[in-house]
Parts: C-alpha cells; sequence; structure tokens
C-alpha cells in the first residue's frame, strides 16, 4: 500500500484549498447565511411549525447537505480534472499508486473541505434559529458519508468531464434539482401522495430524511432505509471508479 | 552487459485504429545513455510512454528491472523517473512542494536533504519558493526534470527535452543529462535532432513508423553519418567510370553523374587529387554538389522509402 502517495495527493490537495481560501470556504457560508435570511426570516416567520420544528430550524439540515453535496461533487470532479486539463495526470498515471490510492487521495481531501463547510455551515445555523441535535454522532457519521460519496462521484464526474462545460452540467442539471426536490425545504408529507411516491426515487430523499433524523428525531423514510441508500450509492461509485481505473476509460491512452 | 530495460514484442493500436507500435524488441543497457532517434509521428512517445504506464500496450512485453510494467507495476514504475515533453505543471504551486509532492507519489518518505540537493545541481536553489507560473520556459523544463528525479529513479526518459528551446538551454540540458549518467542513471531521450544524439548518447536507436529500425552505438553509427558524397556532373556523356579515375571511390549515378563517397571528417578527403585527376582525364566539370548523408538517407537505405 503506498501511504505516501495517499498522503501527497491528499497534501497537494488541501494546499490548493488553502490557496483560495475564500473561494472555498467563505462563499458557500456566505451563500448558505443568505438561505437563512430568505428562507428562515422572511419567510419562515409566515409558515407555521413543521412537525413541531421551527420552520428556520426544520431547514437546517437541508441547508448542510444542499452545501455538502454540491461541494463535493465540485471539488472533488474539480481536483481530478484540473489534472487532466492542465496535463499533470501523467505523474498520477506513471506513479507505483493503484486506483483506491490515487481516488483515496482526492476525494479525502474534497470530503475534508465539504466537511469543513458542513460543519462551519452548522456553527452559522446556531447565529440564526435555535437548533438541537437529537443524535450527535449519528448526525456526524451521516455527515461524513454523504462527503464522502458525493466526492467519489464528482471524482467520476471529474474523470468523465472532456471540458469545462461538462464539468458544470451534471452538477447544475442533476444534482441541483434533486436536492431541492429532494426534501430539503419542505417534508416530503407536504406533498400530495401522487408526487411523495415519485420523490421515494430521488436518492437525496434518504440523505435529507436520514440526517434530518439526526437532528430532530422525525425522518420521512426509515433511518434503515436511509442508511442502506447511501451505502449503496458509496459502493456504486467505488465500483465505477474501480472500473474506470481498470480500464484506463478517459485517462489512459 | 546487463539490461535495465527490455521490451519485447511490444505493439500497439490506438481506440481509433491508429497503429503506433509494431512489435518493438529493444533492450536498454543500465548506465547508459540512449537517445531514440525519429522522425514526428515515428512512435517515440507511444514507446516511452508504454514504458512508464501511460499508455496500455496491445500486446507484448515490458520490464524495467526485472519487474513486468503490468503485472509488478509498483516495483517497476518505482525506478522510473518521466520528463514529459509537454511542460505539464501545475501553476500555482511552488517548486519545492510540486516536487516534494512527486516524490510522495512514488512512495518515498520526504527527504528535504535529497530535494535540495536535486534542486541545487538543477540550479533551482533560489527558485525553490517560487511559483512555478512566475518561472521562465526553461525553468518550467528543469522543475520537470527535478519532479521527475524526486524519487531517486534509477532510469530516466527525457521525451524531446530539448524541442522549442534555445541553444544555450539545450547546452545546459545536455550538461544536466550527463551529470546524470555520472550518477549512475540510465537515460533514455527521445530526439528528432540528429545533433542531440551525437553529442549526448552511448547508443542509438532509430525508430520509424512504429518500428525500431536499428540499435547501434554512437561511434559506428556516426561514421556512417559522417560520409558525405559529392556529386561531379561532366560536360561529357560516360557511360561508366573512367578508368584513369579507377582507384576511387566513384560510381555512375541514373543522371550520368560521377558520384565520389568520402569521410568529411578524415584527415584527406581526396577531393582535390581527384578533380585534377578528372581534369587530367579530360573531362570538363560542369557543376559540382556535395551533400551530407542524413538520417533520412540511413532511413532510405533502411526501410527502402523516404519517412514521410
Amino acid at each position: 500500500m503506498n501511504l505516501e502517495a495517499v498522503r501527497a495527493i491528499y497534501r497537494f490537495e488541501m494546499a490548493r484549498t488553502f490557496r483560495t481560501l475564500l473561494q472555498s470556504i467563505v462563499s458557500p457560508v456566505i451563500s448558505t447565511a443568505l438561505y437563512f435570511v430568505v428562507f428562515g426570516a422572511a419567510i419562515g416567520s409566515r409558515i407555521e411549525q413543521v412537525e413541531g420544528v421551527s420552520y428556520g430550524a426544520f431547514i437546517v439540515p437541508g441547508l448542510i447537505m444542499l452545501s455538502v453535496i454540491v461541494q463535493s461533487v465540485n471539488n472533488a470532479s474539480f481536483g481530478i480534472y484540473f489534472p487532466k486539463f492542465i496535463g499533470t495526470i501523467y505523474e498520477l498515471l506513471s506513479a507505483p499508486a493503484s486506483f483506491l490510492e490515487i481516488t483515496a487521495g482526492y476525494v479525502l481531501a474534497a470530503a475534508t473541505k465539504s466537511l469543513a463547510i458542513g460543519l462551519i455551515i452548522l456553527a452559522t445555523s446556531f447565529l440564526f434559529v435555535d437548533v438541537t441535535i437529537a443524535h450527535p454522532f449519528a448526525m456526524i457519521a451521516f455527515l461524513v458519508l454523504t462527503c464522502l460519496s458525493f466526492s467519489l462521484f464528482g471524482f467520476i464526474i471529474g474523470i468523465w468531464a472532456q471540458n469545462f462545460e461538462q464539468l458544470q452540467l451534471v452538477p447544475l442539471l442533476v444534482i441541483t434539482p434533486l436536492i431541492f426536490l429532494g426534501g430539503s425545504f419542505y417534508s416530503i408529507s407536504m406533498l400530495p401522495e401522487i408526487w411523495q411516491t415519485i420523490t421515494l426515487f430521488n436518492p437525496v430523499v434518504y440523505l435529507v430524511s436520514g440526517f434530518r433524523w439526526a437532528f430532530f428525531g422525525m425522518a420521512d423514510v426509515s433511518i434503515g432505509l436511509s442508511l442502506l441508500a447511501i451505502l449503496g450509492f458509496t459502493a456504486l461509485c467505488l465500483v465505477t471508479i474501480w472500473w474506470i481505473f481498470r480500464t484506463g476509460w478517459r485517462i489512459r491512452s | 552487459m546487463d539490461d535495465i530495460v527490455t521490451v519485447s514484442g511490444l505493439g500497439k493500436r490506438f481506440a481509433s485504429g491508429f497503429t503506433a507500435l509494431r512489435s518493438v524488441d529493444l533492450s536498454i543497457r543500465r548506465g547508459e545513455i540512449l537517445a531514440l532517434l525519429g522522425p514526428n509521428g515515428a512512435g517515440k512517445t507511444t514507446l516511452i510512454s508504454s514504458i512508464c504506464g501511460l499508455t496500455t500496450p496491445t500486446s507484448g512485453e515490458i520490464r524495467v528491472g526485472g519487474h513486468d510494467v503490468v503485472h509488478d507495476y509498483r516495483k517497476a514504475r518505482a525506478l522510473v523517473g518521466l520528463v514529459p515533453q509537454e511542460i505539464n505543471l501545475e501553476p500555482f504551486e511552488k517548486v519545492i512542494n510540486t516536487v516534494r509532492f512527486s516524490r510522495g507519489l512514488f512512495g518515498k518518505p520526504r527527504n528535504d536533504a535529497y530535494i535540495d540537493e536535486v534542486l541545487r545541481k538543477l540550479s533551482l536553489s533560489d527558485k525553490r519558493e517560487s511559483k512555478v507560473i512566475e518561472l521562465s520556459g526553461g525553468m518550467k523544463r528543469r522543475v520537470l526534470i527535478a519532479k521527475a528525479l524526486s524519487h531517486e529513479p534509477r532510469v530516466l526518459f527525457l521525451d524531446e527535452p530539448t524541442a522549442g528551446v534555445d541553444v544555450e538551454l539545450r547546452k545546459d540540458m545536455w550538461r544536466v543529462v550527463r551529470a546524470l549518467k555520472d550518477d549512475g542513471v540510465t537515460v533514455i531521450l527521445t530526439t528528432h535532432y540528429i545533433e542531440e544524439a551525437e553529442e549526448m548518447a552511448d547508443r542509438i536507436a532509430v525508430i520509424n513508423d512504429g518500428e525500431i529500425l536499428l540499435v547501434e552505438e554512437k561511434a559506428a553509427l556516426m561514421r556512417r553519418m559522417g560520409q558525405k558524397q559529392m556529386i561531379i556532373e561532366l560536360q561529357e556523356d560516360v557511360t561508366e567510370v573512367p578508368p584513369a579515375l579507377a582507384g576511387y571511390d566513384l560510381h555512375r549515378n541514373d543522371d550520368g553523374d560521377l558520384v565520389y563517397t568520402y569521410d568529411a571528417k578524415a584527415d584527406r578527403t581526396g577531393i582535390t587529387r581527384l578533380l585534377s585527376d578528372v581534369a587530367a582525364a579530360g573531362l570538363t566539370l560542369r557543376d559540382l554538389q556535395t551533400r551530407q548523408s542524413s538520417l533520412e538517407d540511413i532511413f532510405v537505405g533502411l526501410v527502402g522509402k523516404d519517412p514521410a
């Protein structure tokens, strides 16, 4: 096992994060603060409690998920796309490192960054609303798993993308709609019945629901199902990445 | 002599259908400088990409230090450093960090003393804290070499190290390569400049159209390359080499001209004597031209067609 390679990639990627600290950390925090102001304070004041939780607090898990998922995908996809774009990928391909080690380096770095952002947003939310966390360990576990699985997903996007447009395409056209329609800002029980059924095909529903359970002890779907969904998604991403490296798809001629 | 890299039956056909390599066999000796010489598109880069793991070969086997590059890729790749043709560097990172990164990537623990030594040898010491983007083209090339050397490889591949580089820097690069050889590193450099191969290499491999045409000691090859031809056009039609000139290495070409082959590097080329003998034989010169036998001539000699 070439752990030095994992460490080298991780460090190099984290250095990039620190070089672009403002863009990396500050901008998601500001945009989240805006969500709190708009949804929490302005609109939220007109909405009754949702299942016993004030609307402002209710959207906290969804907001964190929104940022964490988008950030994980963006960080990891850019992390591996950039070496492809500038040509430094030759070094990764010629190194005595396995797919697992290279992926681990990039994905851990991307997940670390989005985890930090998630925690910062959580801390920010305390300034705006009164949030309690019923199951803190489960909350952290869900957060970490989400960061990891969507960083894996982003890594795949970064390898797949052949230009900057494609790099933006999946987050924009797939991820963002899934998150917004995944119950980030509402409980799916608020939807008409037919939409409740359709929504169950959205994997993000399970994540947000599980995460919300960790905060408030209530969920749209069972916590076991949420856990299964996220583990299944992680496994799917891992298998895809293993296949990519085995065949050299889009990275090795 | 023992070989550090052996390539046998290597073939590469790209998905597009283009065949870049056809059954290449090549042995690279430990400690030598081998120049891989060939025109653009000959397969030089594909060959070294296959050895370094950037390209998956269609057929054949490659061993580095006895380790198969596919099945035992960790051990094989740990021995190899690659300096790519393009300047592929993370622009916003500091020189020292990008070199340290390479070392880590190849599984070596951090060793600042060694890295500092590499930077010093490449005259990069005062640039160690500079960002890559701030460096000149030549300096960037040195950073690429520093990265390739960061993990103490035993074999270094330099893909067109002096393409598009000015004369001063080229000479500089040659000095660096010689110093590496002195340190016991095996160096393989690809080039399409004959002078570069002449200047640097112990042995020269000529590749064209995906095939190795020859691998020869430089000295022997240069003797062949050093030959010149003088074409003597005469006013008179001659059907054969006149008997008075039989003592010279002369033949008659298709245009009816006399062709004299001589060693341009010899003390005496015999040209003066030949020309006075031509006059003494009663022949009149119309024109004279000389030409150096070149890489192209060797290609023509080897494959019977022009390298296109």
